[in-house]
């Protein structure tokens, strides 16, 4: 256990540091004006075609065959098993939070299916009542008050943040089952089953997913759009921080102040004068 | 650590969530509690109902857009999505684009009716907010993890109507304003390009 408590606290530490020095910082100006904040867009859109690219010719096709040559019961099965290799990073990145309460209820569904559930294949904790809790060391490092950083799409990965993509190069060490003698064999599994379980996604979701990579006018700016709010919402919830304010109502929209009130007559002439209503909201 | 795909269950639930509230009652002006959640029933019950029609796809999607340009506040909902460019549109550019709008958002969620088959909403809270309600309630999709989903409502078209909808954090009108944005750009800012670009 000291072998992989000291490794696994040198390690991320030192990734930490140096990567989250160089996160860039939106102006005050910038963060005010709500606008998604993507100053590497130039490179992030060659990465985001090249992603394009990997989907069309790999990735969408394998996700095709595989939910179509397996059935739903074994994919469902293997998408418990990648859930439960991920636990132990879980509880590893729920104590870098402090949460200990999730830390807790993470090790029992652990166990819990490990043991009797086939060595995760199944997911009797959750008839148990046990709660799939999930985090990230992207939220640890959200939670220490580390800044989103600019966006960024990662080859493969795809949508992401400076700040996330640290956390998901950190989380490869996280694992501490992988500081194990055998500790490559779980990683192994850990990756394999994870690569499979995004297949199933990628292939159940296909049609949903196809409208956004293949039918959207800019399909770079939708996944970014979408991406982020909904990590806001996951990391900060409904009290958080969100790109734009969540109910800042189109009824308070700034571009119709200047205007009419479109249901006195959506439709009426308002360029007359649009100092008469300017003050309606 | 693997998380569900987040365009997975965000965009389903946007298209759940729309296809549902095409067919919300107009009688929200007195909007309770209970009103709330037997609106949502009740629309819940009405997607069950097209979903369950043996109706062609294109037949459904044209019922769609109709419940949907009855029940969501299009006129709002397509100058938010237009943006600044709502200034420079004559009155006549704006109708057609909000007529376009209409048929293009139906056409979008609506086709993907299957994946709510056997789909429930149950709401959990309500409450007001600056333009009317806001009615939160529980999606829960077959082979999906529940995911919560937002539903704003107003009046202030005259009639009780959504307007803008939230499935775990994505903001359906800030996402087809960049969407609407987008294809402004490929059309040289021109509206009526725009207009016409959404009815293909």
């Amino acid at each position: 256990m000291h072998l992989w408590l000291s490794r696994l606290a040198a390690l991320p530490a030192a990734t930490v540091i140096t990567l989250t020095a160089a996160c860039t910082v939106p102006s005050e100006e910038h963060r005010a004006s709500g606008e998604v904040f993507d100053p590497y867009e130039n490179v992030n859109r060659k990465v985001h075609a090249f992603n394009i690219g990997v989907d069309k010719v790999i990735y969408r096709p394998a996700a095709k065959g595989y939910v179509f040559i397996l059935p739903d019961e074994i994919r469902t099965s293997i998408g418990y098993f990648a859930d439960n290799m991920s636990k132990p990073t879980d509880v590893v990145d729920f104590l870098a939070q402090g949460r200990i309460k999730e830390a807790v209820i993470t090790v029992g569904r652990f166990l819990m299916n490990t043991t009797i559930g086939f060595g995760g294949l199944a997911d009797p904790a959750t008839e148990f009542g046990i709660p799939d809790l999930d985090t990230d060391f992207g939220e640890v490092l959200y939670t220490w008050g580390f800044d989103e950083g600019a966006y960024i799409e990662l080859p493969f990965f795809g949508p992401s943040t400076e700040r996330d993509s640290v956390g998901l190069a950190v989380d490869v060490f996280t694992n501490p089952l992988g500081y194990l003698e055998y500790g490559s064999n779980f990683q192994n599994l850990r990756y394999g089953s994870y690569i499979l379980d995004r297949l199933n996604d990628r292939g159940t979701y296909s049609e949903t997913i196809d409208t956004v990579l293949y039918e959207s006018a800019d399909s770079y700016a939708q996944a970014r759009i979408i991406f982020l709010q909904n990590r806001r919402f996951e990391l900060a919830g409904e009290g958080g921080d969100p790109y734009v304010d969540a109910y800042a109502d189109p009824y308070a929209d700034p571009y119709e102040d200047a205007y009419a009130d479109p249901y006195a007559d959506p439709y009426a002439d308002i360029f007359d004068d649009p100092e008469a209503t300017a003050d309606r909201f | 650590m693997p998380r569900r795909t987040f365009l997975s269950t965000a965009m389903a639930g946007v298209g759940f969530v729309a296809a549902g509230l095409s067919s919300w009652p107009s009688q929200l002006l007195a909007l309770t509690k209970a009103g709330a959640e037997g609106l949502v029933d009740q629309l819940v019950a009405d997607i069950n109902q097209v979903i369950a029609t043996n109706k062609s796809e294109a037949s459904k999607i044209r019922d769609f857009e109709q419940i949907f340009s009855r029940y969501a506040d299009t006129a709002i909902m397509a100058r938010y999505v237009l943006g600044a460019d709502v200034r420079t549109a004559s009155p006549a550019q704006l109708r057609a684009f909000t007529d376009a709008f209409e048929k293009y958002i139906a056409n979008k969620y609506g086709r993907r009716f299957r994946e709510f088959i056997g789909g429930t909403v149950t709401v959990t809270d309500s409450r007001q907010i600056k333009a009317g309600y806001e009615v939160k309630a529980i999606a829960k999709l077959k082979g999906e993890a529940p995911f919560g989903v937002s539903f704003l409502v107003s009046d202030k078209s005259g009639r009780g109507k959504f307007y803008n909808l939230f499935i775990e954090g994505v903001n359906m009108l800030l996402t087809e304003r960049t969407e609407i944005g987008a294809i402004m750009d490929q059309n040289g800012g021109s509206i009526d390009k725009t207009t016409a670009a959404l009815k293909r």
